[in-house]
């Protein structure tokens, strides 16, 4: 059955880099090691839908957005957009055509911009390639329509400067401009605001969720700052070593978290508040290399709650109630 | 007696088209056992300030004015060489932002601390063997990871290792900038806990700097909130984030999401920090500022004393 409104739709994506190893070493070993970047995730973003994905570094969120957008080759799994299946298209002319409703904002604003183009040719740039305007002049009016969208206003006074010129929330702006003036209908907004100041950073926020309605698109927020998930997202999906160990709607999901790493994530993220009084849970150790990562449920190794079936047992991803998915042994062993 | 006591300091730099004011008047106190929280956004001057107090600023930043009064002694006066040698370091030392890169990579963790020691305490390498391992514990990271190099140790470890070199000589003062910025929420979390273990078995003094309000509000119980070279509020942590004063206070922490409680609006500032080599007149925040009244464009405001305990702001809608 095929849902008109999921306009994302992920299948056991999976994707292993593998690691370059010396030529002796090729001899001996049998197989190649990888690093399990992402490993069996399945998910849906549902349209005019800001979906999180949230998790520390290293545990496969932007591997995740990249594959989305097919900017990188999965080892396994499917992923459809608006129910078509993307991998099977041809790389150079369909997908190419494909991208213009799929775009990427990236985290830093002062190396994803080029400095020696003006942010009119920065922004033209991607109309030119995916010629979606006839003449110039309608480059132009496109350009200058995607800054007044963006608050950059009036357009006139920012078109010919540079990169240089701009502070690091306008940069910003100026990046999801180029993302959004093809008029996506998907996009991948890689930590789009965690290189700004706290006072620059809520209003960049609070463009991005204006956009959702305005284009009618659906975001892929990914973050590591859960504070700022539960203010942006409808849901959040939360990876721990590649795998997605909570899913679910994101208030539901960070003030009443059902997985262990989830709590601890949770417990971990400090708050504007003196006087707030809040339980200790500070799990020790840090995240396993995901070259060897622990069988079993991946989280035992630092889990206070593990017994047996957690180091033999991979727990799936179950739904407890709607819009609410744990993978824990603690919920599927009732 | 005031542990430290920096008044009306002023720190500029020069540069081609001008001074840059980076630190224009700032002062504030704290005693021993305080730990003070140095907030506010990139560019406000934060760094600048700490740098000044321990004498390490680059060749274009002066000193133009101000007393840095630690332990009764004012350290502006003294000579580079004197501050080298007795104060930085020994008294005063300091836990650098990205420190986990300031390890030296070919060398293990251990003969770094002892070199730290041997070079500033007049101690033999037996006891400064000895006194490097029970840093190494005190931290969390146990004597018998001394013989690692820094490349096999994790983020967080280095991160607490450099917190360990910074303990070395027991100084009475410890400046962390942005210490726990490149580690992951859950590593964070560790660090922090050991500094505030650190805090409470050694009573120890220390000036938090960190752009991050929700830090400083778990590890502080005195802040300063700074905006472009200047201190506007000022006090103890429950009085500042609960009655905060100063409009910039308030916008920059409602700007803070919280995961506790119920979903709030987020403010944002409109417009972005000042230059600081022409510093707007008046009050410096009037340009950003929704209450700017006709008197804040001309008149600079005055700290004012809110309440007893301490709780400082500097705006003119206090003194009407």
């Amino acid at each position: 059955m095929e849902n008109e409104n999921i306009v994302i739709k992920a299948r056991n994506l999976t994707k292993h880099f593998p690691i370059k190893m010396g030529f002796m070493r090729t001899l001996v070993s049998k197989e190649t090691p990888v690093v399990h970047a992402v490993d069996d995730i399945s998910f849906d973003i549902k349209r005019e839908e800001f979906f999180g994905l949230v998790g520390e570094s290293g545990c496969g969120k932007t591997t995740t957005g990249r594959l989305l957008l097919r900017l990188i080759e999965p080892t396994s799994g499917q992923i459809f957009f608006k129910g078509m299946d993307i991998l099977t298209l041809p790389l150079e002319r369909e997908m190419r055509r494909l991208r213009r409703k799929m775009q990427i904002v990236f985290q830093d604003p002062y190396e994803s911009l080029n400095p020696r183009m003006s942010i009119f040719d920065i922004i033209a740039e991607p109309v030119r390639i995916q010629k979606v305007a006839e003449t110039e002049e309608q480059v132009a009016e496109k350009v200058a329509k995607a800054l007044e969208e963006m608050d950059l206003v009036p357009p006139e006074e920012f078109m010919y400067r540079f990169p240089h010129e701009l502070s690091g929330g306008q940069r910003q702006r100026v990046a999801i401009a180029r993302a959004f003036v093809l008029e996506p209908e998907f996009v991948v907004a890689d930590e789009p605001v965690s290189m700004l100041d706290a006072s620059i950073r809520s209003e960049v926020a609070k463009l991005m969720l204006s956009l959702v309605k305005k284009f009618h698109c659906s975001f892929l927020y990914i973050t590591h700052d859960v504070a700022l998930a539960r203010y942006m997202c409808n849901r959040i999906a939360v990876m721990y070593l590649g795998k997605i160990a909570e899913a679910g709607t994101s208030d539901l999901v960070i003030q009443k978290p059902l997985h262990p790493y989830t709590e601890a994530l949770i417990a971990a993220v400090p708050v504007p508040d003196p006087t707030a009084r809040r339980t200790e849970v500070v799990i020790k150790g840090e995240v396993p290399s995901a070259i060897n990562p622990p069988t079993g449920c991946r989280f035992n190794t630092r889990c206070p709650y593990a017994w047996d079936v957690c180091r033999k047992e991979e727990p799936p991803l179950i739904q407890i109630e709607k819009d609410r998915f744990v993978a824990c042994h603690k919920y599927t062993k009732k | 007696m005031p542990l430290l006591q920096v008044e009306n300091l002023k720190m500029y730099y020069e540069v081609l088209r001008g001074e840059v004011k980076a630190v224009d008047g700032v002062s504030f106190s704290m005693e021993k056992g305080d730990s003070l929280g140095l907030a506010g956004e990139s560019g406000c001057g934060k760094t600048s300030a700490a740098l000044a107090i321990l004498r390490l600023l680059p060749q274009n930043g002066k000193i133009i004015d101000g007393k840095i009064i630690f332990n009764g002694e004012d350290l502006i006066p003294k000579s580079d060489d004197e501050i080298r040698h007795k104060i930085r370091w020994k008294r005063i030392s300091v836990i650098f932002q990205g420190a986990m890169n300031a390890l030296h990579p070919t060398k293990k963790i251990g003969v770094q601390i002892v070199e730290a020691l041997l070079l500033h305490e007049d101690i033999n390498k037996k006891g400064a063997n000895e006194r490097a391992g029970k840093l190494l514990d005190l931290v969390g990271i146990g004597a018998s990871k001394r013989d690692r190099y820094p490349h096999e140790l994790s983020g967080g470890m280095k991160q607490r290792t450099v917190t360990a070199m910074a303990l070395a000589c027991n100084p009475d003062l410890i400046i962390a900038d942005e210490p726990t910025t490149a580690l992951d929420v859950i590593i964070e979390a560790q660090v922090l806990k050991v500094i505030k273990e650190l805090q409470q078995k050694l009573s120890l003094s220390m000036i938090l700097i960190s752009h991050d309000l929700s830090m400083i509000a778990e590890t502080c119980n005195r802040v300063a909130i700074m905006y472009a070279g200047k201190i506007v509020e000022y006090g103890d942590i429950v009085s500042v984030f609960k009655d905060s004063a100063h409009p910039y206070t308030q916008k920059l922490l409602a700007a803070f999401p919280s995961i506790l409680g119920r979903k709030t609006e987020l403010a944002s500032i409109h417009g972005f920090p000042p230059d600081l080599l022409n510093p707007p007149s008046g009050c410096r925040f009037h340009p950003r500022c929704e209450f700017a009244m006709e008197i804040c464009k001309k008149k600079e405001p005055e700290m004012l004393a809110l309440g007893g305990k301490g709780h400082y702001a500097a705006c003119h809608l206090l003194s009407r």
